[in-house]
């Protein structure tokens, strides 16, 4: 299937002179569930805001749903749904108005029916006629949501969406992310949360100085993160690794008095006791042992780090 | 067409007139009524006719033009820099309509209110001083021609407007002069050559003259003259309006 969302070479550099992203290629497919992260300022919200046709791109091309953003914006804007990261909501009018202005300005009916069911989902029902200034700031974030949901986008942004957020209005978020993956609604979200990123989505890509530097399945993320790597201290140092031990693929360092063994902590068998008992059987003594993991968080900030 | 657009932003911004009914209709009727107090009954009872007609009756559309230009620059710009200013523009930019929508919502909500306004203006004046509309389907022409290109001309004041204070300085700095020495007050036969020249090259003049021709049929210059003036005024505000949109300018990064 094509993707829903295709990004080619997207670049933008604004007035000031400050190139926010550098040749953006992405693409995402339907009905996943994207997570970006990447620190402040890495582009995560001008790429977004040039899709939603909020910022105008400097160059290269977005489709989506396989129509041009520019100049098919009006069939891209109709799927397009955008939570944006500042809460910014008009303070005199009343939560229900707003969702409805929402509808009406993506060109479809007026449908209570609808907008009541979303507000419930949200828990907003019973603050349908509060004027949006009494509100909290949780509550203001729902009403966000409750207005990009209003005209049922199959493309669904959410600009950090968790920013000051308490916990239950997370799991609630989170449930609802579900529920519209569930109907087959292709959701991005930016965040600064790695466990975020890695308890809802499909795949992670990661963003910084406007470029694009891993895009991967969680899975195959999770796998790498499955490694483990434990260091064997020997007591004395040894010219080469006997043949006995060759089944476990070691690494020899430390002037030969450190083993280092791969393995996948998730496996079945790690292959640890009978790396030990061949160790006692070779003759070598161990002095010391440790494991260490490398985790989504290690990764992203060495990725980070090298794109400074 | 995006119809479902139009209809909402233009709900919206009638939905914030009726938020602020004091300060939408009861403030001008209240100012209009006190001009008619001071300038119709106090000090126009001791004035000549002009050209035939009584004082009050001829300051009556000047007034209507003041009130219309003022309502419709107010609305027309605070309409569009208020979500600016609040950031809700983000809704705008990133729904599936066209600049003309756009224009047609809010321009068309500021025209509407202006005319309200103006209406009830012109009914409250009908009280205080005898109106006749010599030309009834060129007051209507005149009235809403000007309430849309003046709410057009607020609706680039507020895309432009960086501030508050940007936004309030035609409406309250640079339009009351071109009203008051547009000849909403006299005929500016009354003034002297030299002023007479002047006068000529301010547009509002235009636009009294013009919209006193449908009531009395006196005039400062040809109605034809005004007439072609207020489409011209439309069509510059339109064009300017469309390199806006085609640019962002203000709009969009």
């Amino acid at each position: 299937m094509a993707p829903i969302v295709s990004i080619r070479n997207l670049t933008k550099s604004y007035a000031s002179g400050f190139q926010a992203l550098k040749g953006v290629d992405l693409d995402i497919e339907q009905g996943e569930i994207l997570a970006l992260l990447g620190p402040n300022g890495a582009g995560k919200t001008t790429m977004i805001s040039i899709i939603c046709g909020i910022v105008t791109p400097s160059g290269g091309t977005v489709t989506v749903g396989g129509h041009d953003i520019l100049s098919d914006y009006r069939k891209t804007r109709s799927i397009i749904g955008l939570v944006p990261q500042e809460l910014t909501l008009d303070s005199f009018e009343t939560v229900y108005n707003t969702v409805a202005f929402s509808r009406g300005l993506h060109g479809c009916k007026p449908d209570p029916a609808l907008i009541e069911r979303i507000l419930r989902d949200l828990s907003l029902y019973d603050k349908k006629d509060t004027m949006l200034r009494h509100l909290s700031g949780g509550m203001r974030r729902r009403v966000l949501i409750a207005k990009a949901l209003s005209y049922e986008p199959k493309v669904l942004f959410l600009d950090e969406p968790t920013a000051g957020v308490d916990v239950s209005l997370r799991k609630d978020m989170w449930q609802l992310v579900e529920r519209l993956r569930a109907n087959g609604v292709t959701i991005i979200l930016t965040t600064h949360y790695i466990e975020e990123a890695e308890e809802i989505a499909d795949r992670i890509g990661v963003i910084n100085h406007g470029q694009i530097l891993l895009v991967e399945e969680k899975k195959a993320l999770m796998a790498k993160l499955g490694r483990k790597q434990m260091t064997v201290e020997l007591a004395e140092p040894i010219a080469a690794i006997p043949d006995a031990l060759s089944p476990y693929g070691l690494a020899l360092s430390g002037e030969g008095t450190r083993l280092t063994y791969e393995f996948d902590s998730t496996g079945e068998r790690t292959g640890i006791s009978s790396l030990l008992s061949a160790l006692s059987q070779c003759g070598l003594r161990v002095k010391d042992i440790s494991t260490e993991q490398s985790s989504l968080e290690d990764i992203f900030v060495e990725l980070v780090g090298e794109g400074k | 067409m995006n119809f479902e657009a139009i209809k909402s932003i233009y709900a919206f911004e009638m939905a914030r007139t009726r938020r602020t009914l004091l300060q939408s209709i009861v403030s001008p009727v209240i100012t209009t009524s006190l001009y008619f107090i001071v300038f119709g009954a106090a000090i126009g009872s001791r004035m000549q006719e002009v050209n035939g007609v009584s004082y009050g009756a001829f300051i009556a559309p000047g007034l209507i033009m003041l009130t219309l230009l003022n309502q419709c620059i107010g609305n027309g710009s605070f309409g569009i820099y208020f979500p600016k200013f609040t950031g809700t523009i983000y809704e705008i930019l990133s729904s599936p309509i066209s600049m003309i929508e756009i224009v047609i919502g809010y321009v068309g909500a500021a025209a509407t209110k202006g005319l309200i306004v103006g209406t009830i203006i012109l009914i409250t004046a009908s009280l205080f001083v005898d109106i006749s509309i010599k030309h009834p389907f060129m007051m209507v022409l005149f009235f809403v021609l000007t309430a849309v290109s003046f709410s057009l001309f607020g609706f680039m004041i507020g895309i432009w407007a960086k501030d508050f204070e940007q936004l309030n300085l035609f409406p309250m700095l640079i339009i009351p002069p071109l009203v008051f020495l547009g000849g909403s007050f006299y005929s500016i036969e009354m003034l002297p050559p030299f002023w007479q020249t002047v006068s000529h090259f301010n547009p509002v003049l235009y636009l009294v003259s013009g919209f006193r021709w449908s009531f009395y049929e006196i005039a400062d210059v040809n109605p034809i003259v005004s007439l072609v003036t207020v489409l011209g005024f439309l069509v510059v505000c339109l064009s300017i309006t469309a390199w806006i949109f085609k640019t962002g300018y203000k709009l969009k990064n």
